[in-house]
């Protein structure tokens, strides 16, 4: 199971930090969304991987970590989700107005 | 009381600037009154430190760190705050009639009652650090003041000097003040005072001493950094006259005073102190006598007398800090009118330059009076008050308090530096209103108005009424000053204007005498010699200044950015990669990091081909990102889901559901930029493809990432592998149902726990969408992709081929059964939202994934029916709904203050509804509320603003088409 995801989070890092070295702006885009899902499980796989664990509490109860999954790592990436949504429009606009204002999509606005 | 003297200033200063520029008189009498107000409040808290008693305001503001909002008015504060505000009612009177009415006015006494206020907070303020906020107040308000006819040149680079050298100072003394506290122990003033043997046996005490000295000398304007204020001069006259006698500079010499019970007295402080004074003495009078413009002359005077303020305080005697305390008020009372007896010449005759002076005695009888009394104040002459704090100059000078030379100097230079201060003085008076009618002047000179005179009156008078009756006027005040500062070393001083034939009267005489000769002796060179002293004039401490500034800001930044920047941004990346690249392996290595070994078991099949087809997909997108686009794109999705299956896989429901709503959001907004973006044809002959250096950077990138990708494998995998250490997540745990009230602990932390977390996360996502939103206001595409879509081309054809067809109809039918299902699809899925929304506390869902899951049925009805369509059918206000989520969300926060908890306290409760059930309704579900509020709107406010381009696209089209044909005419 650990291997195999940490095995998946390299692939995914990799794949992002060479995108993130292209020239054009849309391989940039895509790279740091690959990234940000590798940043996401790493962070997750902190709390360690648990199959079948609840992670919901029963009503009055009062949970553990023996029995629970961990849950700040699943609040960090919930938030890390949405920030990287917000990041990656914001990119995706700023790369439109480059574009429309220097006549191509190359990173340096330049070829 | 306190609080009130100190905040109604700054209340006066809201309240001015919003008076409209033309009601400058309004502005004058609000902070006149305001002025008064002050003066009052001060004068009636006198019986108060007259018994030596010390008035404390006290309100915790960081406890945990020392620094609390402490006011503390003591004999020697309460003296300071009377200067303060009696000079700032004067100067109030005096501007008034001062500014014309073209200058905006309410600015002017805004900032004028802002520095008051800053002002007082320093002498009142009873804790180090916020004495020292105070101070950087005055700092920055001063720039302003001093650079308040902006459109001149001189006026902003005076201003900027100020600002620089005295905020630098402000900051090394900040810095010595918290190395104070840490001696100490506490950032309170009555602690510190209290403290000083701990202070001055300190291994710090040099490094303290150094670095306050910095901020007390630079504000005081001491050698070697008195420069800036002679170039302060380009200020209003009234500004001058306020800032330079009686409080910007004099903040300075009151810290020196402040501080003195603690630091003074040592071998350290007595060179340093002494050594800067007595040449800020020696050096400002030399430089007084030749200045030509009158406000020059008055401000390197200015310097000369704090000089001479800094040497008594050198002494460490007490008698000496007496005189100095005396000196400061008297300095404060003839600076303040000879600077407003300056800017009434230069009003009334439009020049200040004396070489133009003369006989002006004639036009302003009145003027010439009062400015010759309080210059020979200023030059020592008996009956004045100048000559009576000189007087216990002169004795201090030649008492021996240290066996070496600077100690057997001090009385020579300070002879000398009288007898130029005669000299100046004499100056100031003989080329302005003796000698022949004066010619040419840009003005017919003549009395001013009354009330300009008036304050003038009142500070010469006062001049004279201590000068002559020194120990019925001013005695109880000093008496209470002094014993405030010195406590039960308060010495025994007299008053009295006779002390019989001693040798302070023979210096007094010496300097007298011989500084009328030099007067005599040098007129003729005067009278027509160039602004500046001889030899000293190259060596001006502003050039020297001036050089550093651009050796600092441009030679050195330009050689920073030549070496290490570059306006592309791959090699910066490359660079960013591989720093954090060493800084991680480096740290991992030398704290002696093994990684796990890896064992084959365990290992699910399904879980491996998931990963399998993730990582597939992964470099799939890599590799396609270039040429197709769309194929990176869905790659990019089967990643994403490959991350959102393995949160259900791994008991992460909520991350699932989060996860795979923004995945489609994301993707929607992805498809919405692909149009503007150029088309990209691989092209396998490209001779550039082919070349050496372009493989060999490829193989370097893919080197780097290979690399990047394996350590992050190894440090996942190696810390997955371990043993789980105690954490906080138990303490969520515990409390998630006890405290939170909701048993979806996830959510419970992000609304509740860590509540105010999430607030900064919305407020930013509120940010992003405004950024996105006001960025596409101004978009242009690029004129390549203006035209329709080719698809949209086809379909248009086959309408124009077809005679029974209209064009657009193609486009209409051709997803007619999905758009159907689509719009029927909005309410469905608004009920999903409220579903997951209601369910959140309790379980798996919460205001973001309801959020960002009603935006997409908007996007939806986008989709099916295009733009046009929907906005005549939906109201859609995406800047309202964050408006109110914000809004909702920091009001619940607040609305646990109403009931006495701290911000973002939540209250849970379960509420039987009808139809619904029992839901827990927590007052977290209001802010929860507020999330989805935002989120949804945030979503929308992005996609719709994206969409929306398509339709101004034929716009720009047909505005471009137009240009074309009117060019081609």
């Amino acid at each position: 199971m650990e291997l195999v995801l940490s095995a998946g989070i390299g692939v995914l890092t990799a794949s992002g930090v060479w995108l993130l070295f292209r020239p054009r702006t849309y391989q940039v885009i895509i790279g740091l969304s690959l990234l940000s899902y590798a940043v996401n499980l790493f962070i997750f796989g902190m709390g360690r991987l648990r199959v079948n664990a609840p992670p919901v509490l029963e009503p009055g109860g009062v949970g553990g970590l023996l029995t629970h999954t961990d849950p700040i790592p699943q609040a960090l990436v919930l938030t890390a989700i949405v920030i990287g949504f917000a990041m990656t429009a914001l990119f995706l606009v700023v790369l439109l107005a480059s574009r429309g204002f220097t006549g191509t999509d190359h990173v340096d606005g330049r070829e | 009381m306190l609080l009130i003297l100190v905040l109604a200033p700054f209340a006066g200063s809201l309240v001015a600037i919003c008076i409209p520029a033309h009601k400058g008189t309004a502005s004058a009498w609000l902070s006149g009154s305001i002025a008064l107000f002050c003066l009052a409040t001060s004068a009636g808290l006198y019986p108060i430190v007259a018994a030596n008693k010390v008035l404390r305001y006290n309100v915790d503001w960081l406890p945990e760190l020392g620094l609390n909002f402490t006011l503390r008015m003591d004999g020697f504060a309460w003296m300071f705050a009377s200067l303060v505000t009696a000079i700032g009612l004067l100067v109030v009177i005096y501007a008034r009639y001062y500014m014309s009415a073209n200058d905006p006015v309410p600015r002017f006494f805004a900032l004028f009652l802002a520095f008051m206020g800053a002002m007082l907070g320093v002498v009142l303020s009873g804790n180090l650090i916020l004495l020292a906020i105070f101070w950087e107040l005055t700092s920055i308000i001063s720039f302003l003041l001093i650079g308040y006819w902006h459109h001149n040149a001189n006026a902003r680079d005076g201003a900027r000097m100020a600002l620089t050298v005295t905020g630098t100072g402000g900051l090394c003394m900040f810095v010595g003040l918290m190395l104070i506290g840490h001696i100490v122990g506490s950032y309170d003033l009555d602690v510190v005072l209290s403290s000083g043997n701990l202070i001055r046996n300190d291994p710090l005490y040099t490094t303290v001493l150094i670095l306050i000295l910095l901020g007390a000398l630079t504000k005081s304007a001491q050698f070697p950094f008195h420069f800036w204020l002679p170039h302060a001069m380009a200020a209003p006259t009234p500004v001058s006259a306020y800032l330079h006698s009686a409080t910007l500079v004099k903040a300075g010499v009151f810290l020196l005073i402040r501080l003195w019970p603690v630091m003074a007295g040592t071998d350290q402080w007595f060179w340093i102190v002494g050594l800067a004074g007595l040449s800020t003495l020696l050096l400002g009078a030399y430089f007084a006598i030749f200045q030509q413009d009158l406000k020059g002359l008055l401000a390197y005077s200015t310097i000369s007398h704090l000089g001479l303020i800094t040497v008594l305080l050198s002494l460490g005697s007490p008698l000496a800090a007496v005189a100095a305390i005396f000196h400061t008020m008297n300095h404060a009372t003839f600076k303040a009118s000879l600077f407003m007896a300056a800017g009434i010449i230069d009003h009334e005759t439009g020049t200040r330059d004396m070489r133009k002076l003369s006989g002006l005695f004639k036009y302003m009888p009145i003027t010439a009076t009062l400015a010759m009394v309080a210059s020979a104040s200023m030059a020592g002459v008996p009956l004045l008050n100048g000559f009576l704090s000189k007087e216990m100059f002169f004795a201090e000078a030649i008492e021996t308090h240290k066996y070496n030379l600077l100690d057997t100097l001090t009385p020579y230079v300070a002879t000398l530096a009288s007898m130029f201060a005669v000299t100046y003085s004499l100056r100031f008076i003989y080329s302005v209103f003796f000698g022949p009618p004066p010619q040419d002047l840009p003005k017919t000179p003549h009395e001013p108005p009354h009330w300009m005179l008036a304050p003038i009156y009142f500070l010469v008078f006062s001049c004279l009424v201590v000068g002559v009756i020194p120990a019925w006027t001013i005695g109880p005040f000093l008496h209470t000053a002094v014993q405030s500062v010195l406590g039960d070393a308060t010495p025994v001083y007299s008053l009295a204007v006779w002390h019989g034939w001693n040798l302070p009267l023979f210096m007094s005489l010496i300097a007298l005498v011989g500084g009328i000769g030099l007067f005599f002796i040098m007129r003729p060179y005067l009278a027509t010699s160039i602004e500046g002293p001889p030899f000293f004039r190259r060596l001006e401490g502003q050039r020297i200044f001036e050089r550093v500034l651009v050796t600092l800001s441009w030679k050195w930044a330009r050689s920073i950015e030549m070496r290490a920047g570059t306006r592309r941004l791959q090699p910066q990346m490359r660079v960013l990669v591989a720093v954090a690249l060493l800084a991680g392996a480096v740290t991992l290595l030398s704290q002696g990091f093994k990684p796990a070994n890896i064992v084959l078991r365990n290992i699910d099949p399904a879980f491996a081909l998931l990963w399998l087809v993730g990582m597939v997909c992964a470099i799939g997108a890599a590799y396609q990102a270039k040429f197709h686009r769309l194929a990176a794109l869905v790659l990019l999705g089967g990643a994403g889901l490959a991350t959102c299956v393995t949160f259900v896989w791994l008991s992460a429901p909520d991350l699932a559901a989060t996860q795979l709503l923004v995945e489609i959001v994301t993707t929607v907004l992805i498809l919405l930029g692909l149009r503007w973006l150029p088309k990209r044809i691989e092209d396998p002959d490209d001779p550039e493809m082919m070349t050496i250096s372009t493989r060999l950077r490829r193989l370097r990138d893919l080197a780097t990432a290979v690399f990047a990708g394996l350590g992050m494998m190894l440090i996942s995998y190696t810390v997955m592998s371990r043993e789980m250490p105690e954490t906080i997540s138990s303490y969520f745990l515990e409390r998630a149902y006890r405290e939170g009230g909701g048993t979806n602990v996830v959510n419970v932390i992000l609304v509740d726990f860590r509540g105010f977390d999430t607030l900064g996360e919305i407020a930013v996502l509120c940010i992003v969408a405004l950024t996105v939103f006001a960025l596409l206001l101004r978009f242009r595409p690029a004129t390549e992709s203006l035209e329709a879509p080719e698809q949209q081309r086809v379909q248009n054809a086959f309408d124009d081929d077809h005679p029974d067809r209209k064009k657009g109809d193609s486009i209409a039918e051709y997803l007619l059964v999905p758009s159907v299902i689509m719009r029927w699809m909005f309410p469905v899925i608004g009920m999903l939202a409220a579903f997951l929304f209601f369910r959140g506390h309790d379980l798996p869902g919460g205001g973001f994934a309801a959020g960002i899951a009603m935006s997409i049925a908007f996007i939806l009805q986008y989709m099916a029916g295009g733009t046009r369509w929907v906005e005549e059918r939906l109201r859609i206000h995406p800047l309202r709904w964050m408006a109110i989520g914000l809004i909702v969300a920091t009001a619940t926060g607040l609305g646990s203050w109403v009931f006495g908890y701290p911000f973002l306290t939540s209250h849970a409760q379960y509420v039987s509804l009808p139809i619904l059930g029992k839901i827990p309704l927590a007052s977290a579900i209001l802010f929860d509320l507020g999330v989805f509020s935002l989120v949804l709107g945030a979503t929308v406010l992005i996609l719709i603003a994206l969409a929306h381009q398509s339709v101004r696209a034929p716009r720009a089209q047909i505005r471009a088409a137009k240009l074309a044909a009117k060019e081609n005419i």
